[in-house]
C-alpha cells in the first residue's frame, strides 16, 4: 500500500502531469519512469514520492525497478561528462597525473560529480586513442595529448 | 484429488497430483535440504539447492516448486546432486560474513546446518564481502554480509504484511535487501513486526538487542528492576529449552526471572484485564452513542504504526487504551511506587515480550524502560547459567500477578475480542453472559463475526496478518463493510506468533502452524481458571476501587490522550 | 476493409512505385537507406545533398525516398537507384553529388560508388557476391519499401497472408500450415513455433496474448533491429496471425529502450495499420480483433528471457521466475501467451502466402526456412546475411563474408553471443542447423557469427563475454549470480598469469555446475563460451599457466624484410621506443615496448607482427 503521507507541492508541474497519467496502473511503472527521466533526467526522490502515490506501488518497489534497468540514473548527468583514459599508453604518458589535477581543480574525486552538475570525472578503459595519448574524453569528444599542464586550459573551455 | 506414483530414490511414492517432489518426498521420509524454501512464504527456486535429478531432464531441477508427475523418476542424493548442493552452499559462503560465533543466530542457521552437514569449505572460493549494517532501527538489526538473498523477508513483507518497507534493489552480484535510496530502515514504513526476522534463514535479521541495557540496570544497586511478562512469551519460552510448542511454562518462567535477577516479576495479563475493563466500556460508549465505529483495538504496536502510515484518516477510531504493558508500567511507577515507597525514578521496567514493535512502542515512554524478546530472555536465562528444566514453579508477584483467563487469551488472535466480549456480555446481562465465544477463534487471517448480545446486535471483524488489515480496512474505506469492532493484530496467528519468538524449524512445522500449537496452551490453561473473565479479577478491581478510581487517575494512567 | 479495396490500394501504390520494379520506367528514384546504422552515417544529410543536387539540375522525374536496411551498415550509406536497381556504397554527400552527375543526368554508372569498384559489372544487389547467395524470407523486399509508408508495402501483396488466414482459414487450419513449416524459433532456443501456438491455442481463457520479443541484446546481433525498422508491418501482420490462431485480442511487441527508430517506425506503423482497419475490431469484416502496443525495455539483457520479459512487461523486475507454468498456460498478467522472436514472426507471412510445404523444402532436416546471421569481426564483409538452414560455416564465413583479412589466419568463429560457443577451424563444415550446433557444444542464438583471427585470445573473448554476463546478470539465483562472479575472478586469475592447472580444472567443474544449476537460460548458458574455449582451445589455458609469472603485455616486432624505413610507426609510437634509420628497417626496444599496438595499426606495410 503506498504512503498516503507524501506532500503534494502546490502547483501541478510537468512531474505531476506524467505521472497522474498513469494513476492506479502499476503496469505502467517503467513507462512512467522513462517519461519521468525524459523530462528531468534522472529519477529523483520527490519522483519516486509522486510515482508511488499516483500508481499504487510502495517507494522501495520502485527503486527496486530502477535499480534493476541500466537506462535508469539515481543522478542528474553532468553537463561535462569528463572520462581520463587509463590504458597502458595514456597511464605511462601521465594519465594518473592528470586525474589528481582534475580532482585538485573540480574538488572531487574519480567517480563523482560536481554539486552543481556541472561536472563529472571518471576513468575509462582504452579509447583506443593511443597515438595521441594520453587521452580525454569530453561528452564523446576526444581531446588528445592532455597532459598535467594542459589541465586548466580543457577546463577553461568547458564553461 | 488424483494420486500419482513415482520413483524416488528407488522408492516407490504414492503422491497427490498437486504435491511437489518436495513434499512427494516428504512423505516417503526423505527430507530434501532447503534453503530459500518457506511454505506458503517462499516458493521462488532462487537458492537452487533443493535440487534433485529427474530422469530425461539434462539440468537439475528444484523439488520445491516442481510438481511431481506419473511415472517421474527422481534421485535426491547421488553423487551429481550432493555435488551440485555442496558447490552451491560453497557459493553462498564465499561472500557470507562467516563470524559465527559473535552471530545472534549462531547454532540456529541453516546456512551453518547445511555448511556443516554437506561438509563445505569455507575458505574454497574466497571473495568480496559486501557488509552493510543498518542499526536505525529500535525493534530490528539488518546485517546484509549475513544475507543469503533467499527472499523470504521480502515476500513476508510484501506479501502477508503488505508493507513492503524493503524490496530488491541493484542487480546481479549488487543484489542487496533494503529500502529506498538506501535509506536506513527506520525512514521507511517497517513497522517493526519481527516476521522478517522470523523467516530469515541467517543472522542477517535479528532484534535490536536489549540485554546489555537490561543487565546494566540490574547492576546499579539502587535500581528496582521489575519484568512484567506478555502471555504469549510462557507457552513458546520452553522451546529454547527443549519443550513443546504450547507448553505452558509460567512457574518455570517466574523462577528463572527471579533468579535472572529481577526484583519483582508483575504480568502483563493484568494490564490485559485493566485493557479489557477500559476497552469493553469504550465499546458499550462509542455503541451507545454510535459513533467512531468501528473501534480498533490498539494493543498491537505495529498495527498501530501501520494505520497511521497507510489510513491516518482512522487514527481517530483506535481505542484510546494503551495497550496492556503500557498500562502496567504506568500502574507500577504510579501506584505500586506509591504504595511501597519507592522512588519511580529507580524503578526499571523491562517488559517481556513475543514482540519486536513494543521496542518502537516504549521509545519516549517513560513507563516502560526496556523491552526484551522470548528469545533474549532465554538469551539472559543462558547466559546467568540457569538451568530451566530444573527450576521449581513459582508465582507472578502480588500485588500485580493475579490474571483472568481473559487476559492470557490475548495472545492469540482473537483473544482480545473474547475477552472483551465476555466483560461486555455480562455488563449487558446482568452478569449472566456466556464464557466461551468459540466463533472468534482459529482466525486464518481474516474472520466475520455476528453475533447478538442481550439486545445489542455486534458486526465484528477479528484479523491478523496485515495484508488482511489491508483488505478490511479498503472495504471499510470503500464503504462496503461496516463493523463495530475490530480486532488487529500484526503478526498471523497473533502475538503467540510474534517477531520476538523463538525461532522455528519449518522444515518441521509449518509457518502457518505455529500458531495453532502455541494458541493450545493458552486457550488449556484458560479453561483451568476459576476466573475467566476480566472483571472478576479481585486485584484489578481493588487498584480500580482502592487506587484509580479515587485519585481520578484511571484515564490519565490507562489511556492516550486522556479527555477529561 | 474488404479485399476488393486492398486489392485497389495495392494496385493504385503500385503504379506509383512503378519505378521500382519497370526497367522501361521514364522517371527514376533515388533511395537512401534509413535504418539506426546509415542514418547515423549522415544518411539524413545525403537524402537532403540528393534532393538539392536534382534542384540544382533542374531534373524534376527523379524523386528521393528513404528505404529499409540493406544488412551492409559498414559500408553505409547505402543507396539503390531505379529501376536499374544501381546498387551504392559509402555515399557521403559529396558522393550524391557526384551520382548525380554522373548517373542521373549522364546515364553512366558511378563506378567509385559501387560495393566493388574493382568489379564494375556487380552493379545490382542481384549481382553481389555478398546477395547473391543469400537467401531473403524474413528480410524480403526491404530495399523496396520505404517503412514509414504502409502503402508500400500493401503494393507488396502486405497484408494478403492475413487476409487469407482470418477469411479463408481456421485458426486449426493457420496452426497447422505454421506447424507443417516446421518453422522454430529464431531466438535461440528453437522450439517449434506451430507447437507453440497449439498449445496456448488450447488453453480456455478470457484473455489471451500475443507478445513479441524485439529485446534483442546479444552484443553483435542486429538482425531484429534490420527488420523493425525496414519492415515493422511483417511484424504486424504476422503477429495479427498468431493472433487468430490462438485467439488471442491484444498483443505487444517487447522493444529494447536502445532502438528508438524502430520504435517511431513500429509506433507509425501500428498506427497506420489501425487507420487502415488491419488492427482494431472485426478486421476484414470478421469477428477478429486484435489491437497491438509497443512495451519497451529499460536497458536488461536479461528481459530477452521470456519469463523475465513478462514480468517486465508487467512493470517488475526483469527475474525470470520456474517454469511450469510456461507461457502459453500462464504468461502475461497469468493469461495463455504467445512469446516469439521477431524473426519468427518475420517468417509468417510468407509461411500463410505460400503454405508450410513451400518453407519445409527450405533448409536442411529439422532446421527448415532461413536465418539471419549477423557476420562480424575478423571477417572482410560484415553485416546480415539471410541463408538457408544447413548452409556451411565455411560458406558464411568465406565465400559470402570473404574469409579473414590482412592475410591472417582463420581461427575460431563465437557463434550465439554470450549464450554461445567458439568453434574451432575443423569445425567449419559443420552445416548450421540447431541439431548439429548442438550436438557440438554450441547454439544458434540469435545468430550472431563473431570471427577471430590468429591474433585473438581465446581465453579474453570468454572473458569479454563473462563481464558481460556479470553485468546482466539479474541476481536471483545462486549459481548465476555468485558462481560467474567466481568464474570471472578465475579467468581473470588465469589472465593476470597467477593461474594454477587447478585452477582451470576448477574453472570447468564450476562451469558445467553453473550449466546444470542456473534457474534460467541466461545462467544456464553463461558458461558456455568458458567451455567451447576450453573444449577446443585448452592449450591457451595451459599457456597461461605455464607463463604465470612471466609479464602478459604482448609485444611487438619489426619484420626487417618487410620494413621499409618509412619511420611512420616510429612517430606514432607513444613511448618512443621505436627507432631506426629512414630507409632501413626499423627496430623496436622490446624492454620499453608497452604493446599498445599503435606501430601495427600505423604501418601501411604489415610489416610489424605480434610477438
Amino acid at each position: 500500500m503506498a504512503c498516503k503521507n507524501c506532500t503534494n507541492c502546490g502547483q501541478p508541474d510537468k512531474i505531476d502531469k506524467i505521472v497522474n497519467k498513469f494513476k492506479g496502473d502499476p503496469t505502467e511503472l517503467i513507462h512512467c519512469l522513462q517519461l519521468v527521466q525524459e523530462e528531468q533526467g534522472y529519477i529523483s526522490q520527490d519522483a519516486v514520492k509522486k510515482i508511488s502515490v499516483s500508481l499504487g506501488v510502495p517507494e522501495s518497489d520502485i527503486f527496486s525497478v530502477v535499480t534493476f534497468y541500466s537506462q535508469f540514473t539515481l543522478k542528474p548527468k553532468a553537463q561535462y561528462n569528463i572520462e581520463v583514459c587509463m590504458g597502458t599508453a595514456c597511464y605511462v604518458l601521465g594519465a594518473d597525473k592528470s586525474i589528481k589535477k582534475f580532482e585538485e581543480k573540480l574538488g572531487i574525486k574519480v567517480g563523482e560529480q560536481t554539486e552543481d552538475n556541472k561536472y563529472a570525472l571518471c576513468q575509462s578503459r582504452c579509447l583506443g586513442c593511443c597515438g595521441l595519448a594520453p587521452v580525454i574524453s569530453v561528452n564523446g569528444q576526444i581531446h588528445g595529448k592532455v597532459t598535467e599542464d594542459k589541465v586548466d586550459e580543457i577546463l577553461s573551455k568547458l564553461k | 484429488m488424483s494420486k500419482v506414483n513415482l520413483i524416488i530414490d528407488g522408492i516407490e511414492v504414492v503422491a497427490d497430483s498437486s504435491d511437489t517432489i518436495l513434499e512427494a518426498a516428504k512423505k516417503a521420509g526423505i527430507e530434501i535440504p532447503t534453503l530459500c524454501y518457506l511454505k506458503d512464504v517462499c516458493q521462488d527456486g532462487a537458492c537452487r539447492v533443493c535440487v534433485v535429478e529427474v530422469k530425461g531432464k539434462a539440468n537439475l531441477v528444484t523439488s520445491c516448486n516442481n510438481k511431481v508427475a506419473e511415472g517421474m523418476i527422481v534421485e535426491t542424493n547421488n553423487n551429481r546432486v550432493m555435488k551440485a548442493r555442496k558447490t552451491n552452499i560453497e557459493l553462498v559462503l564465499s561472500n557470507h560474513n562467516k563470524k559465527c560465533l559473535t552471530c545472534g543466530k549462531n547454532l540456529k542457521c541453516k546456512l551453518q546446518k547445511l555448511s556443516y552437514e554437506f561438509g563445505c569449505d569455507e575458505t574454497k572460493t574466497g571473495g568480496e564481502v559486501e557488509s552493510k549494517l543498518d542499526l536505525s532501527s529500535p525493534c530490528i538489526v539488518r546485517d546484509n554480509s549475513k544475507c543469503v538473498l533467499c527472499g523470504r523477508c521480502v515476500n513476508m513483507c510484501k506479501n502477508i504484511q503488505a508493507t513492503s518497507a524493503i524490496a530488491k534493489q541493484y542487480r546481479g552480484y549488487s543484489t542487496i535487501v533494503g529500502c529506498q535510496f538506501d535509506k536506513p530502515v527506520e525512514e521507511s514504513t517497517c513497522v517493526g513486526c519481527g516476521q522478517c526476522v522470523l523467516v530469515c534463514p541467517t543472522g542477517a535479521l535479528l532484534e535490536t538487542s536489549n540485554i546489555s541495557k537490561v543487565t546494566n540496570f540490574m547492576n546499579d544497586p539502587e535500581n528496582i528492576v521489575i519484568a512484567q511478562v506478555a502471555p504469549a512469551v510462557r507457552v513458546a519460552l520452553g522451546e529454547e529449552f527443549g519443550y513443546q510448542m504450547g507448553d505452558f511454562v509460567e512457574g518455570k518462567m517466574v523462577t528463572a526471572l527471579k533468579r535472572c535477577g529481577f526484583n519483582k516479576v508483575f504480568d502483563v495479563n493484568v494490564g490485559a484485564d485493566l485493557t479489557v475493563l477500559e476497552e469493553s466500556a469504550e465499546l458499550i460508549d462509542r455503541l451507545t452513542k454510535g459513533e467512531k465505529l468501528p473501534l480498533f483495538t490498539s494493543c498491537c504496536p505495529a498495527w498501530k504504526k501501520y494505520l497511521s502510515i497507510h489510513y491516518p484518516e482512522y487514527v481517530s477510531h483506535l481505542s484510546s487504551c494503551k495497550s496492556p504493558n503500557e498500562m502496567l508500567g504506568a500502574v507500577i511507577k504510579n501506584y505500586y511506587a506509591k504504595v511501597n515507597d519507592i522512588d519511580p525514578a529507580k524503578i526499571k521496567v523491562v517488559a517481556v515480550m513475543p514482540c519486536t514493535a513494543k521496542k518502537h512502542e516504549i521509545v519516549g515512554n517513560e513507563d516502560v524502560d526496556a523491552v526484551l524478546t522470548t528469545r533474549e530472555l532465554a538469551a539472559l536465562i543462558k547466559m546467568k547459567n540457569i538451568n530451566f528444566n530444573m527450576l521449581p514453579d513459582s508465582a507472578f508477584d502480588n500485588p500485580l500477578g493475579n490474571y483472568s483467563g481473559a487476559a492470557l487469551i490475548f495472545g492469540v488472535t482473537g483473544g482480545v475480542t473474547e475477552a472483551a466480549l465476555r466483560t461486555v456480555a455480562d455488563k449487558l446481562t446482568d452478569g449472566k453472559g456466556a464464557v466461551d465465544f468459540k466463533t472468534v477463534r482459529q482466525s486464518n487471517g481474516l474472520k466475520e463475526i455476528k453475533l447478538t448480545v442481550s439486545d445489542k446486535n455486534l458486526s465484528i471483524c477479528v484479523v491478523n496478518g496485515l495484508k488482511n488489515a489491508e483488505t478490511v480496512l479498503e472495504q471499510i474505506v470503500k464503504g462496503k463493510k461496516h463493523y463495530d469492532f475490530v480486532e488487529v493484530m500484526a503478526c498471523p496467528g497473533g502475538c503467540v506468533n510474534g517477531g520476538g519468538q523463538p525461532f522455528v524449524d519449518y522444515t518441521k512445522t509449518d509457518y502457518y502452524d505455529v500458531a495453532k500449537l502455541r494458541a493450545r496452551g493458552l486457550y488449556k490453561h484458560d479453561q483451568k481458571l476459576e476466573s475467566r473473565k476480566s472483571h472478576q479479577n479481585t486485584q484489578v478491581m481493588d487498584l480500580y476501587e482502592n487506587f484509580l478510581v479515587p485519585n481520578g487517575l484511571h484515564k490519565k494512567l490507562l489511556h492516550h490522550h486522556h479527555e477529561e | 476493409m474488404t479485399y476488393k479495396e486492398l486489392v485497389e490500394l495495392r494496385e493504385a501504390r503500385l503504379k506509383e512505385i512503378d519505378v521500382r520494379f519497370n526497367k522501361n520506367s521514364p522517371n527514376k528514384e533515388i533511395m537512401v537507406c534509413s535504418s539506426t546504422g546509415c542514418k547515423s552515417n549522415h544518411g539524413d544529410a545525403v537524402i537532403k545533398a540528393f534532393e538539392q543536387a536534382l534542384k540544382q539540375n533542374n531534373i524534376t522525374n527523379v524523386t528521393v525516398g528513404r528505404t529499409g536496411c540493406f544488412g551492409l551498415c559498414a559500408l553505409g550509406p547505402i543507396v539503390i537507384v531505379y529501376p536499374e536497381g544501381t546498387f551504392y556504397c559509402r555515399v557521403t554527400e559529396e558522393a550524391a553529388k557526384e551520382i548525380v552527375e554522373t548517373h542521373i543526368k549522364n546515364g553512366q554508372v558511378a563506378t567509385k560508388y559501387l560495393y566493388d569498384p574493382e568489379v564494375p559489372t556487380q552493379t545490382t544487389k542481384a549481382d553481389i557476391d555478398f546477395y547473391k547467395k543469400q537467401h531473403f524470407i524474413a528480410r524480403k523486399d526491404s530495399e523496396y519499401i520505404n517503412p514509414e509508408n504502409i502503402l508500400d508495402y500493401v503494393a507488396l501483396f502486405g497484408y494478403t497472408a492475413l487476409y487469407k488466414a482470418v477469411t479463408e482459414m481456421t485458426p486449426q487450419g493457420v496452426i497447422d500450415e505454421v506447424k507443417l513449416s516446421g518453422l522454430r524459433g529464431r531466438g535461440g532456443a528453437g522450439f517449434t513455433t506451430g507447437v507453440k501456438w497449439e498449445l496456448t491455442a488450447k488453453e480456455t481463457a478470457k484473455q489471451k496474448y500475443v507478445v513479441c520479443n524485439a529485446d534483442e541484446g546479444d552484443p553483435g546481433a542486429f538482425m531484429d533491429r534490420s527488420i523493425v525498422e525496414s519492415d515493422p508491418h511483417k511484424l504486424i501482420e504476422a503477429m495479427a496471425i498468431a493472433a487468430y490462431a490462438v485467439g488471442a485480442s491484444k498483443g505487444y511487441v517487447y522493444l529494447r529502450a536502445e532502438y528508438p527508430l524502430a520504435g517511431q517506425r513500429l509506433e507509425k506503423a501500428i498506427k497506420d495499420a489501425k487507420k487502415y482497419g488491419f488492427l482494431g475490431k472485426n478486421i476484414f469484416g470478421t469477428d477478429f480483433s486484435f489491437d497491438l502496443t509497443i512495451k519497451f525495455g529499460a536497458g536488461a539483457f536479461v528481459c530477452g528471457e521470456e519469463t523475465a520479459l513478462m514480468h517486465s512487461l508487467e512493470g517488475k523486475r526483469g527475474e525470470p521466475r520456474n517454469r511450469p507454468p510456461y507461457p502459453a498456460q500462464s504468461g502475461v498478467f497469468k493469461c495463455p501467451t504467445v512469446l516469439n522472436n521477431v524473426e519468427t514472426y518475420a517468417n509468417i507471412t510468407e509461411i500463410i502466402k505460400n503454405g508450410g510445404e513451400w518453407y519445409k523444402q527450405i533448409g536442411m532436416g529439422k532446421s527448415t526456412g532461413t536465418k539471419v546471421f549477423a557476420l562480424s569481426g575478423k571477417v572482410r564483409h560484415t553485416g546480415l546475411i539471410e541463408l538457408p538452414m544447413g548452409t556451411t560455416l565455411r560458406e558464411i564465413i568465406f565465400d559470402i563474408g570473404g574469409g579473414v583479412p590482412n592475410g591472417k589466419k582463420f581461427k575460431a568463429v563465437q557463434i550465439g553471443g554470450p549464450s554461445g560457443a567458439c568453434l574451432p577451424e575443423d569445425k567449419l563444415d559443420l552445416p548450421v542447423t540447431y541439431d548439429d550446433l548442438s550436438a557440438n557444444g554450441a547454439m544458434m542464438g540469435s545468430g550472431g557469427l563473431i570471427v577471430l583471427d590468429e591474433d585473438s585470445s581465446m581465453v579474453e573473448v570468454a572473458k569479454f563475454f563473462l563481464e558481460f554476463i556479470c553485468d546482466e546478470s539479474c541476481g536471483k539465483c545462486t549459481p548465476c549470480r555468485i558462481g560467474n562472479k567466481r568464474l570471472l575472478e578465475l579467468l581473470n586469475k588465469l589472465l593476470d598469469g597467477k593461474g594454477t592447472m587447478e585452477d582451470i580444472d576448477e574453472l570447468e567443474a564450476l562451469s558445467h555446475f553453473i550449466k546444470e544449476n542456473s534457474l534460467c537460460g541466461l545462467g544456464q548458458t553463461s558458461p558456455n563460451p568458458v567451455l567451447s574455449t576450453l573444449r577446443y582451445f585448452r592449450n591457451e589455458y595451459e599457456d597461461l599457466v605455464k607463463n604465470a609469472g612471466k609479464p602478459k603485455t604482448p609485444k611487438y616486432r619489426i619484420n626487417k624484410e618487410k620494413c621499409i624505413g618509412c619511420s611512420a610507426c616510429s612517430r606514432a609510437c607513444p613511448v618512443k621506443c621505436i627507432n631506426g634509420e629512414i630507409r632501413s628497417p626499423f627496430e623496436i626496444d622490446e624492454e620499453k615496448c608497452i604493446g599498445c599496438g599503435t606501430c601495427q595499426r600505423t604501418c601501411k606495410f604489415n610489416a610489424i607482427e605480434k610477438v
